[in-house]
């Protein structure tokens, strides 16, 4: 290309680029506030799975599409830490770079949901009291803990907890990425330094993740790296319960463009007619 | 950004010089302690680059790690390049531009559809390059992990919104980075279109490599 056609390229593109951005970014709905800690009860008849993962350890299991996996904060324990692969095919898998640039956002809440590597859904977040999550900077590791609480006694790390519950489905640590860390109030400063907000944790804090397509999950009960080593860790209670799949009006859907967009390529993958 | 730091290596001096053309992919093994230059020949072009251990490639870059070892949310001199095992991959010793992104990870085919539309499946991209690059040592899909978009901006606001804007680096402008073990480095130069991360308009970048 000569000098006047590389130029009318680039304006070309950068016209598309801000037509776009003019009827995606910032026209979206509007996202509703947290869910009040006492609403969104569930039905016992719709539960299918309880479990309570100790302070420091792991779960691990499948959660089908249209089942919603409850993380349920009864004590603010600082961080929570999730991973997720396609149970039918363990390759796709929890994209973090994609999920927050996808929608424009490291701060996940209820009405976002988590991409996979395939520019699909893994799981909306349907429900959130919580509204303080942490995308970006991942789960402690043994050099974390080491760093925060010295190496006389060995605590349970992240990192080690993702091997493991990877392990246990005959994968490896080839298939861990970059993770999502739940209950994790961390923000940035204007220096770009990550902080730790105090107080933004309450007990009874929940998070409610519905599966678009059958899942294996992975949950890490460890403090995430920021929480400061005086802050309690306590046990999580994990609610597996049947809801009803998203439909045409559904909130995490119809957040963003971008939402209906990886909706219908999951619609695709499943031989279903898009934005059914 | 106050995280300009210069070099002063001689390319005359340099084991390998090599020129990445627009859009495509590059890999190179790299000995401890030896660096590597990558040079935005033309300004405003993102370097999506993936670091392994030669050792054992399992041990793969974490974008996480280095951002928790350094508690900060850009990549520049003395940033720390961790591997899942919380291990030094490689050091960050020289930058010209002063703030990288990490966090934001490669284009692919697939997440175009979800950014841009269906009508951009079939526009080349980062990962369709990282796939073909690894595939020459044995690894897939399962091998790509969040990477480091050297010369692309993406500034994390303090609410968590994020937004990728017009590149910031200049014609000429570069990092220098070592190798704290021996390391393979996967490079894809991005070939993305759709947003101003390449000024709309992909051009080549420069590798270097000194033994010291």
């Amino acid at each position: 290309m000569n000098e006047s056609e590389t130029a009318a390229t680039i304006a070309a593109n950068r016209r598309r680029y801000e037509e776009l951005k003019a009827t995606g970014q910032g026209k979206d709905l509007p996202l509703p506030p947290p869910t009040a800690r006492d609403a969104a009860p569930i039905a016992g008849v719709d539960v299918r799975l309880r479990d309570t993962i100790p302070s420091g350890w792991y779960w691990t299991g499948h959660i089908a599409r249209g089942e919603t996996l409850r993380l349920l904060n009864s004590a603010a324990t600082p961080g929570v830490s999730f991973f997720a692969w396609n149970a039918d095919d363990h390759s796709e898998r929890y994209n973090a770079g994609d999920t927050v640039k996808v929608q424009w956002t490291a701060a996940l809440g209820k009405g976002r949901v988590l991409f996979s590597d395939m520019g699909r859904v893994l799981a909306s977040i349907t429900e959130d009291s919580c509204a303080a999550h942490d995308a970006l900077l991942g789960g402690s590791t043994a050099a974390s803990n080491a760093e925060k609480h010295g190496t006389a006694r060995h605590r349970r790390n992240t990192q080690e907890n993702f091997v493991l519950a990877a392990g246990k489905h005959g994968l490896s640590r080839r298939d861990i990425a970059p993770c999502m860390t739940f209950f994790a109030p961390v923000a940035t400063d204007t220096d770009g330094r990550f902080v730790w907000r105090d107080g933004q944790l309450q007990p009874g804090d929940f998070v409610d993740l519905r599966a678009e397509m059958n899942l294996i999950v992975a949950i890490s009960n460890c403090p995430h790296p920021l929480a400061p080593s005086t802050t309690p860790a306590h046990a999580i209670e994990l609610i597996v319960h049947r809801t009803a799949e998203a439909g045409a009006d559904d909130l995490c859907r119809n957040a963003t463009a971008e939402a209906r967009r990886g909706f219908d390529n999951n619609a695709r993958y499943f031989g279903e007619s898009p934005a059914a | 950004m106050s995280n300009i730091t210069l070099s002063s290596r001689d390319p005359a001096r340099a084991r390998y010089d090599h020129t990445i053309a627009p859009t495509r992919p590059w890999s190179q093994l790299i000995h401890r302690g030896e660096v590597l230059r990558i040079v935005d020949l033309e300004g405003q072009q993102a370097v999506d680059t993936l670091f392994y251990s030669a050792a054992d490639h399992s041990e793969r870059y974490s974008a996480q790690n280095t951002l928790r070892a350094q508690n900060a949310a850009y990549v520049t001199t003395g940033t720390r390049i961790m591997s899942n095992e919380d291990r030094v991959l490689a050091t960050v010793i020289a930058d010209s531009c002063g703030a990288h992104d990490t966090s934001a990870g490669a284009c692919s085919c697939e997440a175009n559809t979800v950014r841009f539309g269906h009508h951009t499946r079939y526009m080349h991209a980062c990962r369709e390059n990282f796939l073909v690059e690894v595939a020459k040592y044995g690894m897939d899909k399962r091998d790509i992990v969040g990477n480091i978009n050297f010369f692309m901006n993406v500034p994390v606001e303090s609410d968590g919104r994020l937004a990728i804007v017009d590149g910031v680096s200049a014609p000429g402008d570069y990092v220098e980075i070592r190798a704290d073990m021996d390391v393979l480095c996967v490079i894809s130069n991005c070939p993305q279109i759709n947003n101003p991360c390449n000024g709309f308009n992909p051009t080549p970048v420069r590798v270097l490599i000194w033994e010291d």
